[in-house]
């Protein structure tokens, strides 16, 4: 390169004019690269073909829609489900006002989520195994508006609140402090509400589908948080006792895999405990589920902690804070915002985990799965289909979380260069 | 500071040195269970027409019916009972800490497991046997002619031990596959990655059903072991292993004398007996610690015992085979009501 | 500390339990008491458990027959004992995840390459198979996989390639090298080679050291090892590689033969053999963990300063050369800590095989405690192996990174 070029500060070249021009700039630059496309291009035909013609011609769906129930909840009895669209319903007050007040990424996040629900209020899933012909008559018509209004009321309800709520949130910036409070709030709500009381109690037993999934997960990742912290530190910690116990878990927990710990969780834990005392399966499995995922968070606010410059602490000591004033105002605000991404790909990966449980005989999603295809003599043969939606469910929550923690790490400039 | 953590640990060291002596109090599970006001029953998480949870988000199956018999006896409410689904490997844990009351999952009652495991057997509801299916195609007769096969099989059960006792006293060789569910073992067998699949008869009667060429498949005809699937109850527990004994002899009794779900209501008899079972004379409830008509409720809620099979069994499949009453020639026996 | 930054005067007077010194051993003891009485609670308990089950701690059933029959693995019989069932998973287990942790190195670098490439469609597709693959329970794929095994044709329409070569839906069957009986005399013959080798290039690597360089300055004598590896070279692989090949004619047998797999009643038999489950579950880990570290070496290459790539640009070097020389050099430290994690996550999914039944650790020990009813023992043992694996795995990686980042400084 030339010295004048430099100075001259010569403007890169415009590439993104026409189709044409980005055609040979992305896809046919050099020679290897055209070979490549082409060798790409006829795997993906291939891969399409073979997608499309099983997703629409050789898949047989109705054992979807005919199992649908015990997909999303598994054995909670349907004249309780009520309850469950109120957790729901309180979800979707809390999102509204805060894709109101937050905009934003959170406006994102709930415009899929209704978006999806939108599908669901319209795809007349029950009707799919009706003859084509009906969907030209009248019938089918007043079908739709009754299943809508009818028998989708609670969705339809659910999507309302999100939408009105969100309207009404706006620019109410002094809500803040109490949909924090609303959203903390609102894990024990969910699961008074689910489990109830007295007469009304819907033990964890009949917890199942997606509604189990979704707890298993949501228990582990409020769970394992602040005993993760407080492993991460104790690891730290000056006093040799408390790091070497910390240390001695931590890499003891990496070391073996999770389905060790739900086994023991199942098998043995039973017999460690005093008496008559017991832990329902359900419970076991969020213990283990938590126990395990701690370790692998309190290596990740590890990574954090480690990152935060010596000064800091020296000065918050210089000022007279004392260690946990220390340590909850000045250190662990700053390590926990640096590890967000890691913290998040924690979360993830304790979302897929839940897929393991069934394997202890607890019916979340991956059990009732099985359960449909293995046991119900009607529905023998349907496995692919049943497994293709199983894999499906998860990968939009994954996916969804992933694109989340991918926008939070570039709003908050975390991991650039 | 110094006083409270004093306290804390005087506390904990109380705890941890007082708990083991509360461990043990005799309540019997019937009282349990009477005063939870719910059954609660452990069965398989999917096995075709003997447990599985069905569409509705019911649980379905011959075991399930059975909880369902013991919730109408013990509390006259069928629909008193809980299901939890059990792993092969946890089902005897789960009844030894008492998270289950009764366990009906397709268990064989062997010495080892009435003698070594702590568990009390009631009378077997199904008598099964463990057999051989494989391809006609590989024009098979009987089991010496699977030497150097590779054979599919359901891990950590009996079935995997009959099957390795029984080729080696045989002497032959072959390749175990054992899978965790049954629906991969199946899969498996019906791509030929295993020659031949060994199980229940039962299962494999109503697997054959299901494969895409059922008359493809034979069933060999020999048994090699005997298969008694009944409830279990905890060791030592007399008094409920009674009450879910006798639960099973009821619909045995029904089913000798005709007595269904249909006209037990009003079934009119002068056979002592028969008035007995019906609670209408003698105390035989009493006696079992259930209410005075608890055999009545039975019969209400699920039927007797040829009802169940052919509302879970006979649609898959499955033949009555030794599964009959001793009148007819099979093996279903009930005590006498006296 | 916080007592440093009080003056000495004040410290004097702290009674004992304000002393920061005290306290923070008498909390250490405190804690520690707290842990030994939880163990023991729990240890209390779990007796009482046992004796509930009427069952014992005995190692001793590691000694009894197993009983049970296990499809693939190291040779075992059923006559066996429990140890020797369960060294044969331990094997098994090994054997999936070093197989796993090389391809999934490899095919991960290609992805993680590919997602960089200036070709959009290639960039595309790289993300979509990462993208798939990772938001997907790893059990799920397993299981995929598995199915599409099964999908394979039947024994009797094996796929064949050079007729020696079998791939049917009981796995894929290849040629296999079997000793003759003149294997061990040719055994000899590479002994004497290596003794030979050995001999020789001690004696020239010292005669070099000694005599050849004497009148260098000893900082500028060639190293002794490099001496060695100089002989080793030039000289001593050959004279082993004359040796062996010589005694390879001399012995009375050719010393190996191929064995082909031979079709019988049941399928192939002989030979060497792939089953569909250890093909089905080396797949699913490899995909899975490659999409991994794929994203790894993305962000480890794109960590490399844009600035460091121009340089090395501008200096003349061609593209391969930017990469092999500037780039993976100094991404490589980054990629080392993540890529280990990977490879024990590897390891540690092997243990989903139990869902489509390849005889791992997990699966047999799982078998051996449905049949003994030592289920604490058993766990314990499973544990500690993987522990151990796990342990060696990261000393091993850890042992690398510290080796290459001191050949990056040291140069």
């Amino acid at each position: 390169m030339e010295n004048i070029e430099i100075t001259q500060e010569v403007k890169p070249p415009n590439t993104s004019k026409g189709p044409v021009k980005w055609l040979q700039n992305n896809l046919f630059n050099t020679w290897y690269n055209t070979i490549l496309t082409c060798f790409a291009l006829v795997f993906l035909f291939f891969v399409f073909k073979g997608v499309f013609s099983w997703v629409f011609i050789q898949a047989k769906w109705e054992v979807i829609p005919a199992n649908f129930q015990i997909l999303m909840i598994g054995p909670y009895p349907i004249e309780h489900v009520w309850r469950i669209w109120i957790v729901l319903w309180t979800l979707a007050v809390l999102l509204g006002l805060s894709a109101g007040i937050w905009k934003g990424l959170v406006l994102r996040i709930s415009t899929a989520i209704a978006g999806v629900g939108l599908i669901f209020l319209l795809v007349p899933l029950d009707i799919v195994k009706n003859s084509e012909a009906e969907y030209a008559t009248l019938e089918f018509n007043i079908n739709i508006i009754y299943l809508i209004f009818f028998k989708r009321r609670w969705l339809l309800g659910c999507l309302a609140l999100l939408v009105g709520t969100f309207f009404i949130g706006r620019n109410k910036n002094g809500l803040k402090k109490w949909i924090i409070g609303g959203w903390i709030l609102s894990f024990p709500w969910t699961m008074i509400m689910l489990h109830g009381f007295g007469e009304n109690t819907v033990s964890t037993t009949n917890w199942g589908g997606l509604l189990l999934t979704l707890l298993l997960a949501a228990v582990g990742i409020v769970a394992c948080f602040p005993l993760g912290v407080l492993l991460a530190l104790g690891r730290r910690s000056k006093l040799p006792a408390i790091s070497w116990v910390s240390t001695i878990y931590i890499e003891t927990v990496r070391g073996v895999p999770l389905l060790t710990i739900l086994f023991m969780g199942s098998v043995i834990l039973p017999l460690f405990m005093p008496g008559d005392f017991q832990l329902d399966k359900v419970i076991r499995a969020m213990v283990a589920l938590t126990l395990f995922s701690a370790a692998y968070m309190a290596e990740n606010v590890r990574g954090g902690l480690q990152a935060i410059p010596q000064g800091q602490v020296e000065a918050a000591q210089a000022v007279g804070l004392t260690y946990p004033k220390t340590t909850l105002f000045i250190v662990l605000p700053q390590a926990l915002r640096a590890v967000i991404p890691a913290i998040v790909g924690q979360f993830i990966a304790l979302f897929k985990d839940t897929a393991l449980v069934f394997i202890v005989g607890l019916l979340e999603l991956m059990g009732i799965a099985e359960g449909i295809v293995g046991g119900n003599p009607n529905w023998q043969g349907y496995h692919v289909e049943v497994y293709v939606l199983v894999a499906a469910i998860y990968f939009i929550f994954c996916y969804a979380m992933s694109y989340v923690s991918q926008k939070i790490e570039a709003d908050l400039g975390v991991g650039k260069h | 500071m110094r006083k409270f953590l004093f306290r804390v640990s005087v506390l904990v060291l109380a705890i941890s040195l007082v708990t083991p002596l509360l461990a043990d109090n005799h309540e019997s599970v019937l009282d349990k269970v009477k005063n939870r006001g719910k059954l609660v029953c452990g069965v398989h998480g999917g096995l075709p027409g003997f447990g599985f949870l069905g569409e509705d988000g019911k649980w379905s199956g011959f075991d399930a019916d059975f909880g369902r018999a013991i919730a109408a006896a013990v509390l006259g409410d069928p629909d008193k009972v809980e299901f939890v689904p059990l792993d092969a490997a946890e089902r005897f844990v789960a009844l030894q800490t008492g998270e289950i009351d009764v366990l009906i999952r397709n268990t064989t009652w062997t010495l080892s497991r009435d003698a070594e495991l702590s568990t009390d057997f009631a009378p077997p509801t199904f008598y099964d046997g463990q057999g051989f299916m494989v391809p006609k195609s590989l024009n098979i007769k009987s089991i010496k002619e699977l030497g150097g096969a590779t054979i599919g099989v359901t891990a950590g059960s009996t079935t995997e031990l009959n099957l390795t006792d029984t080729m080696r006293s045989l002497g032959l060789e072959f390749k175990p596959i054992s899978y965790a569910d049954i629906d991969t073992l199946y899969n498996s067998y019906e791509a030929g990655r295993v020659n031949v699949v060994t199980s229940d008869k039962s299962q494999l009667v109503a697997r054959r059903k299901d494969l895409k060429n059922p008359d493809d498949h034979v069933i060999l005809d020999v048994t090699i072991s005997k298969e008694p699937l009944g409830p279990l109850t905890i060791h030592g527990d007399n008094e409920w292993n009674d009450a879910v004994s006798w639960v099973v002899y009821a619909t045995f009794f029904a089913e000798e004398h005709n007595i269904t779900q249909e006209n037990v209501k009003s079934f009119e008899t002068d056979n002592p007996e028969i008035k007995r079972f019906l609670g209408e004379s003698g105390e035989m409830g009493k006696k079992l610690g259930l209410p005075k008509d608890w055999a009545k409720q039975i019969i209400i809620s699920v039927g007797n015992y040829g009802e169940i099979f052919e509302r879970n069994l006979t649609p898959i499949g499955l033949p009555r085979g030794v599964n009959k009453p001793w009148t007819q020639g099979g093996l279903l026996y009930s005590m006498p009501f006296r | 500390m916080m007592e440093d930054n009080s003056p000495k005067v004040i410290s004097d007077k702290i009674p004992f339990y304000r002393d920061v010194r005290f306290l923070q051993v008498f909390f250490q003891i405190l804690f520690l008491i707290g842990i030994v009485l939880l163990a023991g609670f729990l240890y209390s308990n779990m007796l009482n458990g046992l004796k509930k089950q009427g069952l014992e701690l005995e190692l001793s059933f590691l000694r009894t027959e197993a009983g049970f029959d296990i499809s693939e693995g190291i040779e075992y019989e059923s006559s066996d004992t429990y140890l020797k069932a369960f060294s044969v998973g331990v094997v098994n287990t090994i054997k999936v995840s070093i197989i796993g942790i090389f391809c999934a190195t490899f095919i991960g670098f290609f992805f993680g390459i590919a997602r960089l490439s200036s070709n959009w469609l290639v960039r595309t597709i790289a993300s979509v198979y990462v993208e798939c693959f990772r938001n997907i329970p790893v059990i799920l794929q397993i299981m995929f996989w598995y199915a599409t095994m099964l999908v394979l044709p039947a024994v009797d329409e094996s796929i064949s390639l050079f007729d020696s070569i079998f791939i049917n839906v009981q796995g894929v069957y290849l040629p296999s090298l079997e000793g003759t009986a003149g294997l061990i005399p040719w055994l000899w013959y590479l002994l004497v080679g290596i003794i030979l080798a050995i001999i020789v290039v001690l004696g020239l690597a010292a005669f070099r050291y000694f005599f050849e360089f004497r009148e260098l300055h000893e900082t500028d004598r060639p190293s002794f090892i490099s001496n060695i590896i100089f002989g080793a070279k030039w000289v001593a692989a050959p004279i082993f590689l004359i040796v062996t090949i010589v005694g390879w004619f001399l012995t009375p047998e050719v010393p190996f033969e191929l064995l082909q797999p031979e079709l019988q009643r049941f399928g192939f038999v002989g030979g060497m053999n792939f089953s569909p489950e250890f093909t089905a579950l080396l797949i699913g880990l490899t995909v899975y963990t490659s999409a991994f570290i794929a994203e790894v070496v993305r962000s480890g290459i794109q960590a490399v300063v844009k600035g460091q790539r121009e340089a090395a640009r501008s200096v003349g070097l061609k593209e391969s050369q930017v990469l092999r020389l500037v780039v993976v050099p100094q991404a490589i430290p980054v990629i080392v800590p993540p890529l280990t994690s990977q490879y024990l996550n590897l390891a540690k999914n092997s243990s989903l095989a139990i869902a489509i039944g390849f005889p791992e650790l997990f699966q047999i020990g799982k078998t051996m405690i449905g049949q003994t009813d030592q289920s604490i023992l058993i766990f314990a043992m499973i544990m500690v192996s993987y522990l151990i694996m796990s342990l060696t795995t990261s000393a091993f990686m850890n042992w690398y990174n510290r080796s290459i980042t001191r050949m990056g400084r040291s140069k």
